[in-house]
């Protein structure tokens, strides 16, 4: 038999309006907080006000009396039951790995710990018993900076770590035998151009806040959350208490979104596991948005050091980069690992043959960071683009020029770059050709000559950003390399039911990514059933017992591999059923359109899925040693990561007399590769640019110096509205991965990895005449009107 | 406890409440209406936007008392009884304007209101209608998108002027 390439009904490719849409649109959506279950309790957790402080006495007796309460508990009263968080990605032999109680024990190490808990009849009774409880802090000193931190004689976060470094983790090319040595090309180097860029602290902001509902029914459990990784949380849920894994079902309903903040196994669902697991009674809880800004996981901050070296004529010769990054005051379950994400991008799409990362993660006394959407390789693009655009301008050469001659041609894949990747395919220059006519590159080029010619106080600049990011996560032999405890494969089943519709059971676990519509589009292709005639279950470890869920990119790069392969085992399946039913030999038949038939007969007769899935129903008279089942599962482990790339182009107009920055023009053309949806990717792009120019120009978590968080609402973090962000105009160039099935790349992250530099560069670009070489992100009015200011001081050209 | 009575995407409801409930925890603890949603604490995100007699409120930042008397729709009574969609609804679906779905009972809301103010509205006067409701996935440019094509559909529905029958054809399906 032959499966051909071809594809009967033509799903894939095609702008499917999504399936999810139905529930959405109309309000009967699942989220967790809409779940009530009989006799459900509420919790509400006391949260501490001081960054750092010991605990000296916790009075919870006027609470306990409380109209409404049911029951009052500190960190030591369910000691026992509420087990430790972990921290699964320890990415060297010696990271420190302090203990981290979900309910603080004797000491609190940012401000939003959780020190007690109030389970009550109702929501607003344990709010108001919250009020009741009397706490004793004695004050220890905090540490915000990171550089301070790592001072001798600093006050430490975890005394008996003796330290405030959770490690340092190093590649070198010329260590590792990929490529030379960064001192060596700095010490022979004609350029040399050196940046320390920032990348403030972000904050996820899924829409949906976190919710929790947990129910005990016997010996077994129910856990309701709103995660990305329910099939991650079951495992660590389980590892973490001690609870059998095979006893704990864990389901993520519908999702609010999550950006890589709910990427998390958090204190709060271990701290209701136990409120559930100590009073026999299902729990409820739901954070208000306060909360998950002070204490869902944060991301970025680092600081980043770049050196870059390079000969007069363009010629990059390496390229160093040495990071600080904040941890926070615990170690979220992936966090050490975020930065060793990006360890291997500093080098982007260009050939640097010496390349040197090293970074050091740093416990303050913050919120924790852990993914946010790109996860290390935005922040390494960023720098990357950023000092390309500086060594550009070292250099008095057009930045895309600059790029041009030292991008990986086309025809040199596969590329094995000096941090030792080896990118299986791109187009550059296709790509960035596209970019700049749709941007009309050289037409603004000439502008902003004129603008500055006339010395307009509205000044225009111009960003690039050709950037590739390593997604599709991810290979578990490289993961295992890494020391990340768990693998990298993803799984799918598919089941053909007797009447011919298709149950597809996924291990991933979309929260607004479409997998439901997308997974239906691949799976109508490769079975020949109709669209409609697909459902796609996922989110439910009852259903889906295996997968690791969906981030960094991977739902469709990894599990979307696993779910042809399941579909080609039912195929193979169906091959003897149509075989005996057209009376023909196996050897004889192909699957094409949809159908079985007789190689070369065409007009011959058929059989369809659906008459195999009725037939192995009946199974009255099925071949010997043919099963009755239509049912197939398989697992894909990628062999290497994915590599989307693209060229971005931004415009914006700067007002030099109030530091106003406004994106005139955005222009995103990407390659993912094959595309299944093309609807589905263009809202990707849009809502990753939109991430990305937030963090260029908007968002900062910021700290006071007592360590409080003073950016706790959506108003005071500044996540743009409607009327901030620009239409962007995207398109698409097209190189299919090599050896995936469907030649797809993945797109979630790659709008935010390309984006936030883009605008940077644009910003700094409108200023250079100024003598400015960089802006601090977010490019606030007022950051970008002191920039100027101190650039004029300086001596800077003025306009 | 204060008696209340509201009608609800047409039921009427009567009961007694907290002088302290919100509106938006009326509907969903009370009356089951959890179509509504919640996003902030703060009245800053507009996922939970209902129109209270008509006029889109974000029913975090209004007491259940004060909507005594008052005829609510939700997101779960936009629809018509047959369960054939707001044309705002479907734009929404058809424009792709909803990736997580969280804001989207809130941003429907609010459109719909915007509409029924200004039935031909600019991109700038969408941009700046919705400001009060946040969205982090979607960038709003397919909010914008939907609300212009819902825009058009409304406009059109009304088969009377030729230009209406013109515009019709370029309502995506
Ligand atoms: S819930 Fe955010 S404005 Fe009402
Ligand atoms: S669609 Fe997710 S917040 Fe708007």
């Amino acid at each position: 038999m032959t499966v051909t390439e071809q594809r009967p009904s033509g799903e894939v490719g095609r702008d499917r309006r999504r399936k999810e849409d139905a529930r959405l649109i109309t309000g009967r959506t699942s989220w967790t907080d809409n779940l009530s279950l009989p006799g459900m309790l509420h919790l509400a957790i006391l949260r501490s006000p001081m960054a750092h402080a010991r605990i000296t006495g916790i009075d919870v007796t006027a609470a306990r009396g409380a109209p409404g309460v049911v029951d009052v508990f500190t960190g030591p009263d369910i000691a026992d039951l509420q087990g430790a968080m972990p921290c699964i990605w320890p990415v060297t032999e010696d990271t420190v790995l302090p203990v981290y109680p979900p309910l603080a024990l004797d000491e609190v190490r940012h401000a939003g710990e959780p020190v007690a808990v109030v389970a009550a009849r109702d929501r607003a009774s344990a709010l108001d018993a919250l009020e009741l409880i009397e706490v004793g802090y004695e004050p220890l000193p905090v540490v915000l900076d990171m550089e301070a931190a790592l001072a001798d004689g600093a006050p430490l976060v975890h005394e008996a770590a003796g330290t405030n470094r959770c490690y340092t983790w190093i590649l070198d090319s010329a260590q590792a035998g990929t490529g030379g040595d960064v001192a060596r090309a700095e010490a022979e180097a004609e350029v040399v151009v050196r940046r320390r860029f920032i990348q403030q602290r972000l904050i996820p902001a899924f829409m949906e806040p976190r919710s929790t509902v947990v129910d005990p029914t016997g010996d077994q459990i129910t856990m309701w959350s709103s995660t990305q990784v329910p099939h991650v949380l079951r495992i660590l849920l389980s590892l973490g208490t001690g609870m059998p894994e095979h006893k704990i079902r864990v389901i993520a309903p519908d999702v609010g979104g999550g950006f890589g903040g709910k990427l998390e196994v958090t204190p709060e669902e271990f701290i209701a596991f136990a409120a559930a697991r100590r009073l026999h009674k299902p729990v409820k809880f739901t954070e208000s948005r306060s909360e998950a800004m002070l204490s869902a996981h944060h991301g970025r901050d680092q600081v980043q050091d770049i050196t870059v070296t390079a000969r007069r004529d363009g010629t990059v010769t390496g390229m160093s980069a040495k990071l600080l990054a904040n941890m926070g005051g615990y170690l979220g379950i992936i966090a050490p690992g975020i930065p060793i994400l990006g360890a291997f991008m500093y080098g982007g799409i260009y050939k640097f043959p010496a390349y040197r990362f090293e970074c050091t993660g740093v416990f303050t006394t913050t919120t924790k960071t852990d993914a946010y959407r790109g996860a290390g390789r935005p922040e390494a693009t960023f720098a990357l683009e950023r000092i390309m655009d500086e060594l550009a301008a070292e250099l008095d050469m057009d930045p895309l020029e600059l790029r041009r001659r030292n991008w990986i041609d086309s025809s040199e894949f596969p590329f094995t770059t000096a941090a030792g990747l080896t990118y299986d395919s791109g187009d550059y220059a296709a790509a960035t050709a596209r970019a700049t006519e749709l941007f009309g590159y050289d037409a603004l080029r000439q502008e902003q000559a004129a603008r500055r010619a006339s010395g307009d106080p509205v000044q225009l600049g111009i960003g690039v950003s050709t950037y590739t990011e390593m997604c599709g996560l991810a290979p578990s032999r490289v993961l295992g390399q890494l020391r990340y405890a768990a693998g990298g494969w993803e799984s799918a089943a598919v089941r053909v039911l007797p009447t011919g519709k298709v149950e597809v059971v996924t291990g991933t676990s979309p929260h607004g990514q479409g997998h439901e519509t997308a997974w239906s589009q691949i799976v109508a292709d490769q079975l020949g059933v109709g669209f409609d005639d697909v459902e796609v279950l996922h989110g439910d470890t009852r259903t889906s017992h295996k997968g690791l869920d969906t981030y960094g990119s991977r739902s469709l790069a990894v599990g979307g591999i696993a779910l042809v392969n399941a579909c080609q085992r039912v195929v193979e399946k169906a091959l003897p059923v149509a075989a005996h039913l057209l009376e023909a030999d196996p050897a004889d038949l192909e699957f094409a359109e949809g159908a079985f038939r007789v190689k070369g007969a065409p007009g011959a007769a058929t059989k369809t899925m659906a008459d195999c899935a009725f037939a192995v129903f009946q199974s009255h008279d099925l071949p010997d040693g043919v099963e009755s089942t239509l049912d197939a599962d398989a697992t894909y482990d990628p062999e290497n990561f994915s590599y989307p790339h693209g060229t971005h182009l931004c415009a914006v107009e700067v007002d030099t007399e109030t530091g106003m920055v406004k994106v005139r023009s955005y222009v995103a053309v990407d390659d993912v590769g094959r595309v299944i949806n093309p609807l589905i990717v263009e809202g990707q792009v849009h809502g990753g640019v939109a991430q990305g120019i937030a963090q260029a120009l908007f968002e900062e978590a910021r700290y006071d110096e007592d360590g409080n968080l003073t950016t706790g609402t959506f108003v005071e973090y500044t996540i743009p509205s409607s009327a901030d962000l620009p239409d962007i105009v995207t398109d698409r160039t097209e190189t299919p991965a090599p050896g995936h099935p469907l030649g797809a790349k993945g797109v979630g992250e790659a709008g935010t990895i390309a984006s936030t530099p883009a605008v940077v560069n644009a910003v700094v670009d409108a200023l250079r005449p100024m003598g400015v070489t960089d802006v601090r992100m977010p490019c606030t009015p007022e950051r970008v009107w002191s920039t100027i200011v101190a650039a004029r001081a300086a001596g800077g050209e003025g306009r | 406890m204060t008696r209340i009575s509201m009608t609800v995407d047409g039921v009427r409801y009567d009961d007694d409440v907290e002088p302290r409930t919100l509106l938006v925890q009326h509907l969903r603890d009370r009356l089951g209406k959890v179509g509504t949603v919640v996003g902030c604490d703060t009245s800053n995100c507009g996922s939970c936007t209902v129109l209270l007699s008509g006029t889109s409120v974000k029913s975090c930042s209004v007491l259940a008392v004060q909507a005594d008397g008052a005829d609510v729709t939700t997101i779960e009574g936009l629809a018509g009884a047959d369960g054939e969609l707001h044309p705002v609804q479907t734009a929404f679906h058809e424009q792709h304007g909803l990736q997580c779905g969280f804001c989207t009972p809130g941003m429907i809301m609010a459109s719909v209101d915007l509409l029924t103010e200004n039935p031909d509205p600019t991109d700038e006067e969408i941009r700046e209608g919705l400001e009060g409701n946040l969205c982090r996935c979607t960038g709003y440019q397919n909010i914008v998108r939907a609300v212009h094509a819902a825009a058009e559909s409304m406009r059109t529905s009304v088969p009377s002027t030729p230009e209406g029958a013109e515009a019709a054809e370029g309502v995506t399906t």
